[in-house]
């Protein structure tokens, strides 16, 4: 059942993404030439749907890659399988409406959850199934690895977060802007820290099956990385608002606690892939590979954060598209990435003797992103420069200056879609199979 | 080991309520010079703040840098010496290539300019004056906010 229930939600994770990339592009497009759709789908409709997309793509695999590897595969009771139900409904239910609302410009919410507010009542009832389901038929006992911990804390600290985005609903946290603000932002970065212990959880586990040796799961190393990650959760959020006019002691905690989890995530993968035999390769070549790719992406990343964690730096990458090519290089480089790899390990189990599952796309889709990477840095650096130079610089002076790079993004913004729907394409058909199986066929498979 | 897991585990969670719970009542005490009465905004501010995310006026524009990039960042647009309210006005009435025209009524209008000027009061943006006291560590300058709207 439990395959069922994870094929669900990878079938419902994919096409967010293909309509995410679908609608990234048209917004890039919109940057370039305004005109383009203007009098029908505007830039504040089509940016939201792009944004939760992608949320989504990532949050919805996460989820079904838990059900698949994280819930017990035998004697699950019927009230654990019906929630399950519940939850790929409220979550259904939920997009839908979504996606209309963002159509018909009906808002309300703020950036990232830009929808009316209510319909994030669903979703939290969606995730207070999912806790339920995950906490009462998790399938590691007693020791439990780490990838089990990880997995139990984004649920939870997702619940808590998505409830403290929505904290301005009260009037007595909104009356305050500065506080109303960092309350946001704080929810906003710690909720990208929740989902992060879903996906970095899937690639220790991912780890742990390669090599057939759980010893990973449980090390001291590994356990190190899980309790500075969730330090990172806790109190790192606030490299985002260094220029907000908070108490300095927020920005102080920030600067000290800010990215370390990455130097630890980065060592761990690259032990691993030393480590690694051509033997133990074999059938888990696209994992490895997706591994791999995810380690690089983890290693630009983290100078770049790195770097913009500096408030001295920090305010002059502010407001520019350099935050904007570190959001895309950890969404789209690390979490997609392990993600691509938790896909093509969950179909590996499905249909071990699926020949047609070969990667194909995989350096489309990285070196594309390389040149949409450096696109993105290159118009935030013109910003920084123009700036400089110029402190009282017209807008569209600037958006002018900006031009070439919005065209390289646009291009290297289809190299990604194109090598995105070829790595995915043989993966819905397995996925599609799965989910419509009946439950001793899926058993079985 | 796994005991002493569960007791870091317990730390941290409580070392994060107690963080949190600073975090949530920072009225006043921390926020320093930037917390005064003139730092509430007014009900008419709040308004303008409905209007600003019914909108989604944070797909193109910022506050403080956070938001989209397609239109400038509005922090201080109420105070600076080129523009203010009739600026805005001009901007919501017409349009322009990249940015659509909104048919707000004057009520509507004032309220979202309401809503900027008092965000205008909480600080300053982009960081023209700050001080580097500290290797990579960077002090803000604080506004002083006068009771009242203006």
């Amino acid at each position: 059942m439990n395959r069922r229930i994870a094929s669900g939600f990878i079938l419902f994770g994919l096409l967010a993404l293909c309509l995410g990339l679908l609608a990234g592009l048209l917004a890039t497009v919109q940057i370039m030439w305004p005109p383009f759709l203007k009098p029908f789908l505007g830039f504040h409709q089509i940016r939201p749907l792009h944004v939760s997309c992608m949320v989504g793509w990532i949050v919805l695999v996460a989820t079904g890659s838990v059900y698949a590897f994280g819930i017990r595969k035998q004697g699950l009771p019927r009230w654990a399988q019906r929630t399950a139900w519940v939850h790929l409904a409220l979550f259904s239910v939920a997009a839908i409406l979504i996606v209309f609302s963002y159509l018909g410009a009906f808002m309300g919410g703020r950036e990232y959850l830009t929808f009316p507010p209510v319909l994030i009542i669903p979703i939290l009832l969606g995730w207070g199934c999912f806790g339920f389901v995950f906490f009462k038929n998790r399938r590691e006992k007693s020791p439990v690895p780490v990838y089990v911990w990880m997995w139990g804390t984004g649920i939870v600290f997702m619940v808590y977060h998505l409830i403290e985005a929505y904290l301005w609903v009260v009037p007595q946290i909104r009356i305050l802007f500065i506080r109303d603000i960092t309350v946001q932002w704080k929810a906003y970065g710690s909720f990208v820290g929740s989902w992060n212990m879903l996906v970095y959880g899937l690639a220790i586990y991912m780890m742990t099956r390669v090599k057939g040796d759980s010893k990973i799961a449980h090390s001291r190393e590994a356990f190190f990385f899980y309790f500075l990650g969730l330090c990172n959760l806790m109190f790192g959020w606030a490299h985002h608002t260094y220029v907000i006019p908070t108490a300095p002691w927020i920005r102080v905690v920030a600067y000290v606690v800010s990215m370390t989890e990455w130097i630890v995530l980065f060592h761990l993968i690259s032990g691993f892939i030393k480590t690694v035999s051509n033997e133990e390769v074999g059938a888990f070549r696209p994992v490895i590979r997706f591994l791999k790719a995810a380690d690089i992406w983890i290693a630009m990343n983290l100078l770049m954060a790195l770097g913009m964690s500096i408030p001295a730096l920090h305010i002059f990458t502010h407001g520019t598209y350099i935050t904007v090519a570190h959001a895309m290089g950890s969404t789209i480089g690390i979490n997609t990435s392990i993600l691509m790899g938790a896909l093509f390990l969950l179909a590996i189990d499905l249909k071990p003797s699926e020949k047609k599952l070969h990667l194909k796309g995989f350096w489309l889709f990285n070196l594309s992103l390389a040149g949409f990477w450096l696109a993105l840095i290159s118009a935030g650096l013109i910003k920084v420069i123009s700036v400089a130079k110029e402190p009282e610089i017209l807008f569209s002076q600037l958006h002018q200056a900006m031009t070439p790079s919005y065209h390289s993004m646009a291009l290297f913004g289809v190299g990604i879609m194109l090598a995105i729907f070829r790595i995915i394409w043989p993966l819905f058909s397995i996925f599609f199979h799965t989910f419509r199986a009946t439950e001793v066929n899926s058993e079985e498979a | 080991m796994y005991r002493w897991y569960r007791r870091i585990l317990a730390g941290l969670v409580l070392l994060f309520c107690g963080y949190n719970f600073a975090i949530y009542n920072q009225e006043g005490v921390s926020l320093g010079a930037a917390a005064s009465d003139g730092a509430f905004l007014s009900a008419k501010a709040m308004r303008g703040a409905d209007l600003w995310q019914d909108s989604n006026c944070v797909a193109c524009h910022q506050l403080y840098g956070l938001g989209g990039y397609m239109g400038p960042d509005l922090t201080n647009v109420m105070s600076h010496p080129k523009k203010g309210p009739v600026y805005v006005k001009a901007f919501l009435n017409s349009g322009i290539r990249l940015m659509p025209k909104y048919h707000f009524t004057d009520e509507e209008q004032d309220a979202l300019c309401q809503f900027l000027v008092e965000v205008d009061q909480t600080g300053y943006y982009p960081l023209r004056t700050h001080t580097r006291s500290f290797p990579g560590w960077v002090d803000l300058q604080y506004k002083t906010i006068s009771s009242g709207s203006p």
